[in-house]
């Protein structure tokens, strides 16, 4: 994975509360293999109208390029799946700014190298109606320094360490896990004779 | 002896070999852990893990390492999110369907899996089959790439959903890193009034805290209402954690545990058996072990519940009338509210119980169990619905069962169609969907927009309160319905 230290660039708002995963990319998209991009599909029929052409009004139809997404609070909630990631990425996300996250998609971003930032909910609002007044506005997210900034501002926010580092070395857990491969055989020897009864008879 | 004592900041003094009182989740989570990252991060070993046709990102990453699968023994794959419902027999006609269930029996088969597939007896939901199977069990660790894997936990396991990436690390290595969640006790106590059950139980706790109200925790069921469900109640119960943003949630294995276990194919047998009890036995919260959060509610407060927006948050008493923005105690809450109206077709104020439905769906991994056949098909019996709509089992297990039981009987003659098992009109990956603007009285998890077709609305509900809404055309309070 490609380590990430920062991420800069223009940003949408959704002013919603509690965009699951449903909405970033509904199931009927999730038989594709991921080579053929996920990047179409996220939030498809929620920037769309009912006509199924794509609602001009909806910042994200507008800024072609943006990099940091600023949503309401329990973004991601719902279903595990990591396509939901995979349609963000894909999108040319590299950031989410909400108050809270659904916690599998949490840690299904930092799989994929997109950083969840938690903001205080007065924050958050901030910059939603700092977006919703100039859309596609710069928002600049530090992964050292842990801020982000944008208009002026400079709001504090703190990563969970793991992640924080897995984020900026690009670390792959299987590797990380790997390197426990003489841990984990010892506790499967000893969980065997342990609790024999917890195999499938 | 001075120097055999802790000082705890609680003022108490307890002697150093004595370890600290443990809830269920800290044995369980103690049990599994392998190793410790200074910040805390624990590596887990994985008891059970299942795969289902999503999980082909998964399988795509660990042919990409060019590695083997840890532990083909523990894991078990089902067909359930993509099967059609409907004519099981034939070859499926949706190409793209028809691809994803082979490549989970080609997916399976290179890696010595063994697979439930769409014609194995076993077949059904991941979350029914894994119970029924007696391959969950208390005290194991179980995850899949499937959020209700919550569910697991009502047998005192922990049971926690997972991303591609992770199923791939889970398939490399049966292990996977996890920070430790903060333990939240939810107790229920007393006797809940008829017709009202598990669903409402947690549908009500869902509504109280809010979707992301338990984020960041692991919960245990407990209280004497709780203590007093069947395993598919509390099924229910942890199933929808998830939708209170909860890691998993857990109910400490009891007698009723233990008898729901024995003999299934799966669990263990003789002397193992005898194994398994003594430490399942043990497994309950130590007397004084402490949560970082609880929450009491009282059974005999708790209404029907139906929900009327787009979070399962959004859920009131089938008594109630719906909320308006004005009342809302900011203005992020008033736009969630009036943007769930719209979606929903509702209006504010008007009676939960004048909205008219269009079609019903009895199933998912929530509410299709035999337990919740028979009920619905209690208030069903002998009345007609007034609307179209699918019931399908959770297993082929349970379909067997209902069949030999007369339940397909009772909802076909009330004008229901009877279907094969597996997810349908839940998430309608399989084409189970219903039309857009259509208002659905549902027994699944989830009323998120579109969760049942582009424009579909769903209201949430207990199986019994589906059946009494498909006999009256609009949400009903099932107690009217019953003698
Ligand atoms: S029934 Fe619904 S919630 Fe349960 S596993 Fe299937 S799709 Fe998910």
């Amino acid at each position: 994975m490609t380590p990430v230290k920062h991420v800069s660039g223009p940003a949408v708002a959704l002013a919603l509360a509690s965009v699951d995963t449903d909405q970033l990319i509904p199931a009927r998209f999730m038989s594709r293999p991921r080579s053929q991009g996920y990047g179409h599909f996220l939030l498809h029929d929620l920037r769309r109208n009912g006509d199924g052409q794509l609602n001009a009004d909806w910042p994200l139809n507008r800024i072609e390029d943006a990099k940091v997404l600023v949503a309401r609070r329990n973004f991601g909630s719902g279903s595990s799946r990591e396509a939901a990631v995979y349609a963000l990425v894909d999108a040319g996300f590299g950031a989410v700014i909400a108050p809270s996250f659904g916690d599998i998609f949490q840690s299904n971003c930092v799989k994929n190298g997109l950083v969840p930032v938690r903001l205080e909910d007065h924050e958050v609002e901030t910059l939603i109606a700092h977006l919703l007044a100039e859309a596609g506005a710069i928002i600049d997210v530090d992964l050292d320094q842990q801020t982000v900034r944008a208009a002026g501002h400079v709001f504090r926010f703190s990563l969970d360490p793991v992640w924080r580092e897995q984020l900026m070395n690009g670390w792959d857990d299987v590797d990380v896990t790997r390197s426990f491969s003489a841990q984990v055989e010892a506790f499967r020897a000893r969980d065997r004779a342990r609790r024999p009864w917890a195999r499938p008879a | 002896m001075a120097n055999d004592r802790v000082h705890l900041k609680e003022n108490r003094f307890i002697p150093l070999h004595m370890p600290a009182p443990r809830t269920l989740f800290d044995k369980v989570w103690d049990d599994h852990t392998i190793a410790t990252r200074p910040s805390g991060d624990a590596l887990l070993w994985i008891d059970r893990h299942f795969v289902h046709e999503g999980s082909h990102h998964a399988f795509r990453q660990v042919a990409g390492k060019g590695l083997s699968v840890a532990e083909p023994g523990l894991t078990f794959g089902v067909a359930d999110h993509y099967v059609p419902t409907r004519g099981r027999h034939e070859p499926i006609a949706d190409p793209a369907i028809a691809q994803m269930v082979a490549d989970l029996s080609a997916n399976t088969s290179r890696h010595g899996i063994e697979l439930f597939g769409i014609s194995d007896p076993r077949q059904g939901i991941v979350h029914v089959v894994g119970p029924e199977q007696g391959l969950t069990l208390p005290g194991l660790t179980v995850v899949c790439g499937d959020s209700h894997t919550s569910t697991h936990g009502a047998f005192g396991a922990i049971g926690f959903g997972i991303g591609a990436s992770e199923v791939a690390h889970v398939l490399m290595t049966q292990t996977l890193w996890q920070r430790k969640p903060k333990r939240l006790r939810i107790s229920i106590d007393g006797k809940p009034l008829p017709g009202v059950g598990a669903k409402d139980f947690i549908l009500a706790i869902i509504a109280h805290i809010g979707a992301d109200g338990a984020r960041g925790h692991a919960i245990e069921y407990a209280g004497s209402a709780v203590r007093a469900l069947s395993m598919a109640g509390r099924m229910t119960m942890c199933n929808m954690s998830i939708e209170a943003g909860a890691r998993c949630g857990m109910v400490a294995p009891d007698e009723t545990t233990f008898a729901y276990l024995k003999d299934r194919a799966f669990a263990p047998k003789g002397a193992r058996w005898d194994q398994a009890l003594e430490a399942w036995s043990a497994l309950s919260g130590d007397a004084g072990a402490e949560f970082d959060r609880e929450i009491r509610l009282d059974a005999a407060e708790i209404a029907p519940i139906v929900t009327w927006g787009i979070t399962p948050e959004d859920a009131l008493p089938i008594t109630a009338t719906l909320p308006d923005p004005v009342h809302a105690k900011d203005p992020s809450r008033a736009a969630a509210i009036q943007t769930a109206l719209d979606y929903m077709g509702l209006t504010a104020g008007m009676k939960l119980s004048d909205t008219p439905i269009d079609r019903v769906f009895i199933g998912s991994c929530t509410n299709a169990r035999i337990e919740d056949l028979r009920a619905a098909a209690g208030v069903l019996a002998g009345k007609t619905a007034r609307v179209p709509g699918l019931v399908s089992p959770g297993s082929t297990a349970v379909k067997v069962q209902a069949e030999a039981e007369g339940l397909d009987r009772i909802f076909i003659a009330a004008g229901l169609e009877w279907v094969d098992a597996g997810c349908s009109m839940c998430v309608g990956m399989n084409g189970d969907l219903a039309r857009p603007g259509e208002r659905v009285a549902s027994s699944t998890n989830r009323n998120f927009r579109g969760r049942q077709g582009p424009g579909v609305r769903t209201h949430l509900m207990s199986p019994i309160m589906v059946a009494a809404a498909a006999v009256s055309g609009r949400l009903t309070d099932v107690r009217e319905m019953l003698p």
